[in-house]
C-alpha cells in the first residue's frame, strides 16, 4: 500500500513535470492578431521611456489600427536587450523589428542573414534624399541598408568650465585650433593649480576619448579608412594619436577607471575639473542642475575635429522572418517620418536624423548640433557602436583600458592592428 | 520479475525527474557547450564547422586570457586566505566561551544574507580610489581619522588591484566559514577535552593536540566550497568595477565575448572555467567517496 502511494505521487511528478515542458513559453504578443507591432528596445527609463511613449503616440495617430506591443528589456545600457535578442533571433523568433545601434554594430545580424534590406524602403519614403548624404554613406553596407536611424547623437563634443578655464587665464570661448594646442591649454590648467584638467570615466569613455583624439590626427577620411582597412593601424597618424591620447591621460582623475561617465561630467559640473570630452546626452546633466550654456559652461567640437560630426544613432531594422512584416513597416514609416522624428527627439534630447526639420522647434544645444549635422562631415563613433563590429570594438575596448594601466603604446598599437586584420580579415 | 519492478520502479520514478532535468539542463549543457567550442563560430551566423583545440589554443597563447587568469589567482589566494583566517579565528573565540555568543554569530553570518551584487554596489562606493579633497568611502575614513597615509587606489593599483575586490568577498563568507569551523568545535565530544585536561594539558595543547586535528575534514570542505565559489566569481566584480580590463576574470571575459557574438570563444572560456572547478571537486568527490566507504 505505502509502496502504491508512492508510485502515484512520482507519477504524479513526471505528469507534472512533463505538462510544465509542454505548457507554451509565456508569450506577450497575441499571435492571433495580425495587426500588432511588437518592439525590441532597451528604452524603458528616463529621457528613453519618454521619447519612446512620445513616438508610440505620434505611431497611434498615423497607424490607429495597429496596435503597439512594447518588448522593452531594461538594464546594462542595451547589454541585457542585446543578450535577450541573441537568444530569440538564434531561436527564430525574432520580434516585429528591434533597436540596434546604426552603423556597423548591425554587421554580425547582416552576416547571419538576420535582416532584411531596407533599400526600396528607403526610395520610396524619400529618405535618400531627407538624411545627410554622409550620413546614408555611413549607414550603406555593401550597397544596401539595414536599418532606419529615429535619433542622432553627437560624440566629438567637449564641455569646459567656463569659470575653471578663465581663473586659469584661458579664453573658453575660443577651441584650440588641434590637440598640441589642446594640451598646452591643459598644461596651464594644471601649473595654475587644478589638480584635474580633464575629467575621464570607466572605459567606454576612455574608448571615446581616443577616438576624438583619432579624429583630430586623422581626419575624417583617414579615420573612416580605418574602418575599412584604407588607413593603416600601424601607420604614423595612429602612433600620433596615441602619443597624444597618452599625454591627455597625464591631466585626468585618478580614480577615472572606476567612474561612470555622468560621475565624469560632474566633476566639470562642480569645477573640480576644466573640460571633459563626453556625447551630447552630457547637455541634460548641466540643464538639470540649472547651469546656463554660455554662463557657465561652454561646448566645442573637441579641438581638432571642428566641421567633423562624430556621430551614434539608436536605429530599428526588418528582421528576416518578421510575424507582422507590413505593421513593422508603418512602424519604420513613422520612425523616419518629420512627425515621429519630432516627437522622439525633443523628448529625448536628441537631434532627428532628417535635414527637413525645424530649427526653432528645438532647445537650444540642439540647434547647434542641428546646425552641424546638416553642414560637417559625419564620421561613425567606435565607442557607440557606428563604426566597428561588436567584437572589434570589445578587443579595441579591452586595449585601450589596458593602456590606462601600463601606458605601453606598442602593445595598444600591436592589439589595434591585429584586432583590425582579424575583424577585416 | 514483477516483484523486481515493484522494488525499484517506484524510486526510479521518484527520482527521474530531477535525472531528466540535470541531464537536459546541465549535462547536456555541459555537453553542447563543449561541442561550441569545438567549432569557428565566431559570430552570430549558425553555419560553422569543427577546428578541435585550435580555440583553446588560441586562448591560452593570449596575454588578455592570462591576465584573467592571473586576477583570478590573486583573487582566489587572497579570498581564501581572507576567509579561512577569520572564519577560523572568530569560531575559536566562540568557542572559548563569550558572553553574548548569540549576538556575534548573528552579527557575523548577517553579511551573508545580503547578494553580491547588493554589497558590490556598496563596496562599489567604499573602494573609490579618489584621495585627497575628492576622497570618499574607505579613503575619507583614513583622511578623516588623520591616516592620510594609508589611502590607496585599491582596485585600480595594478598588480595587487583583485586584493582589494576580494576584501568585500571575505567580508561576506567569513561568518559562513566560522559557522563550518564552529560546528566542528562542538562536534569535539567534551570527554576528549576532559580528558586531555585530566593528563595535565594546557588550554594551547588542548586545542593543539586535541581539537585542531579533528577539524581538517572540516577545513577540506570549507575549502572546497570557498574556492569554487572565488572560481564562477562574476556579479561582485561587475557591480564593483563592471567588465573592465583591470579586474577581468574568467567569467567577466566570458561575458564580454558572449555579448559581442564571438560564441566559439565564450564557450571555450566556460570550458576552460569547468575544468578549473573540477580540479577542486574532483578531489573532493573522491575523498568523500573513501571515506563514506570506510565508514561503511
Amino acid at each position: 500500500m505505502r509502496k502504491r502511494r508512492l508510485s502515484i505521487i512520482a507519477g504524479a511528478a513526471l505528469a507534472g513535470l512533463a505538462l510544465a515542458g509542454c505548457s507554451p513559453a509565456a508569450e506577450s504578443a497575441d499571435d492571433g492578431n495580425a495587426n500588432q507591432v511588437e518592439v525590441f528596445t532597451w528604452w524603458a527609463s528616463g529621457s528613453e521611456k519618454v521619447g519612446l511613449d512620445a513616438l508610440v503616440s505620434v505611431f497611434d495617430e498615423q497607424y490607429p489600427d495597429v496596435d503597439f506591443n512594447n518588448a522593452a528589456v531594461a538594464g546594462g545600457a542595451g547589454s541585457n536587450a542585446k543578450a535577450a535578442l541573441a537568444s530569440r533571433l538564434e531561436a527564430s523568433n525574432p520580434p516585429d523589428t528591434f533597436q540596434a545601434h546604426a552603423g556597423a554594430e548591425l554587421t554580425d545580424y547582416i552576416a547571419a542573414g538576420q535582416l532584411q534590406d531596407l533599400s526600396s524602403f528607403y526610395e520610396e519614403n524619400g529618405l535618400n534624399e531627407a538624411f545627410p548624404a554622409t550620413l546614408i554613406d555611413q549607414l550603406t553596407s555593401d550597397g544596401k541598408i539595414y536599418s532606419v536611424p529615429s535619433n542622432i547623437h553627437r560624440a566629438n563634443v567637449t564641455w569646459v568650465n567656463i569659470d575653471v578655464l578663465e581663473s586659469a587665464g584661458i579664453d573658453p570661448a575660443v577651441a584650440p585650433a588641434d590637440m598640441d594646442a589642446w594640451i598646452a591649454d591643459l598644461t596651464t590648467l594644471k601649473d595654475s593649480g587644478v589638480e584635474t584638467p580633464l575629467s575621464l570615466g570607466t572605459e567606454w569613455t576612455q574608448m571615446q576619448l581616443l577616438e576624438n583624439v583619432l579624429i583630430a590626427d586623422l581626419g575624417a577620411e583617414g579615420y573612416t579608412g580605418l574602418w575599412d582597412g584604407t588607413t593603416p593601424w600601424d601607420g604614423p597618424g595612429v602612433a600620433t594619436a596615441v602619443d597624444h591620447y597618452s599625454q591627455l591621460l597625464d591631466f585626468v582623475n585618478s580614480d577615472y577607471v572606476g567612474l561612470d561617465w555622468d560621475a565624469a561630467t560632474q566633476l566639470v559640473l562642480d569645477g573640480n575639473a576644466g573640460y571633459n570630452v563626453m556625447g551630447d546626452w552630457a547637455e541634460a546633466a548641466f540643464v538639470q542642475a540649472g547651469q546656463t550654456y554660455g554662463t557657465e559652461y561652454t561646448t566645442w567640437a573637441t579641438p581638432g575635429t571642428e566641421g567633423i560630426f562624430d556621430f551614434l544613432a539608436d536605429s530599428f531594422t526588418l528582421p528576416e522572418g518578421a510575424p507582422h512584416e507590413a505593421a513593422a513597416i508603418d512602424w519604420l514609416t513613422t520612425i523616419s517620418s518629420a512627425e515621429g522624428q519630432k516627437a522622439f527627439n525633443i523628448a529625448k534630447g536628441s537631434i532627428p536624423a532628417r535635414t527637413d526639420a525645424v530649427a526653432s522647434d528645438y532647445p537650444a544645444y540642439q540647434q547647434t548640433a542641428l546646425k552641424s549635422f546638416s553642414e560637417d562631415t559625419v564620421v561613425s563613433s567606435l565607442a557607440h557602436g557606428a563604426a566597428a563590429a561588436a567584437s572589434w570594438s570589445a578587443d579595441l575596448s579591452s586595449a585601450i583600458g589596458k593602456f590606462g594601466s601600463d601606458r605601453d603604446s606598442d602593445a595598444l598599437i600591436a592589439v589595434m592592428v591585429s584586432a583590425a586584420s582579424s575583424a577585416l580579415g | 520479475m514483477r516483484k523486481g519492478v515493484r522494488n525499484w520502479g517506484p524510486p526510479l520514478l521518484l527520482v527521474s525527474p530531477t535525472i531528466l532535468i540535470l541531464g537536459i539542463f546541465v549535462y547536456g549543457l555541459i555537453a553542447a557547450n563543449i561541442q561550441v567550442s569545438t567549432t569557428n563560430r565566431h559570430s552570430l551566423a549558425p553555419e560553422s564547422e569543427f577546428v578541435g583545440l585550435e580555440n583553446y589554443l588560441a586562448l591560452l597563447g593570449e596575454d588578455r586570457f592570462l591576465h584573467s587568469l592571473f586576477n583570478l589567482v590573486m583573487f582566489t589566494v587572497v579570498f581564501i586566505a581572507g576567509t579561512m583566517l577569520f572564519g577560523f579565528i572568530w569560531a575559536w573565540m566562540l568557542d572559548k566561551g563569550v558572553s553574548a555568543e548569540g549576538v556575534f554569530r548573528s552579527v557575523f553570518l548577517f553579511p551573508m544574507a545580503i547578494s553580491f551584487v547588493a554589497s558590490g554596489v556598496v563596496w562599489r562606493w567604499l573602494l573609490n580610489s579618489a584621495e585627497g579633497d575628492r576622497a570618499s568611502g574607505l579613503n575619507r575614513i583614513f583622511e578623516s581619522l588623520g591616516l592620510g597615509f594609508l589611502q590607496n587606489a585599491w582596485w585600480n593599483e595594478p598588480i595587487w588591484g583583485m586584493a582589494a575586490i576580494a576584501m568585500p568577498a571575505i567580508w561576506q563568507l567569513s561568518g559562513y566559514v566560522m559557522a563550518l569551523f564552529l560546528a566542528g568545535f562542538r562536534g569535539v565530544p567534551q570527554e576528549l577535552r576532559e580528558a586531555a585536561r585530566m593528563d595535565g594539558a594546557s588550554e594551547w595543547k588542548l586545542y593543539r593536540f586535541v581539537v585542531f586535528p579533528q577539524l581538517s575534514p572540516i577545513a577540506l570542505s570549507a575549502l572546497i566550497i570557498v574556492s569554487h565559489m572565488s572560481l564562477k566569481v562574476f556579479d561582485l566584480i561587475m557591480s564593483v568595477t563592471g567588465s573592465i580590463y583591470q579586474t577581468e576574470v574568467p567569467a567577466t571575459y566570458l561575458w564580454v565575448t558572449l555579448t559581442s557574438n564571438d560564441y566559439a570563444k565564450s564557450a571555450t572560456i566556460a570550458t576552460i572555467l569547468l575544468l578549473l572547478a573540477s580540479l577542486f571537486i574532483i578531489p573532493y568527490l573522491i575523498q568523500t567517496w573513501r571515506s563514506e566507504k570506510a565508514n561503511r
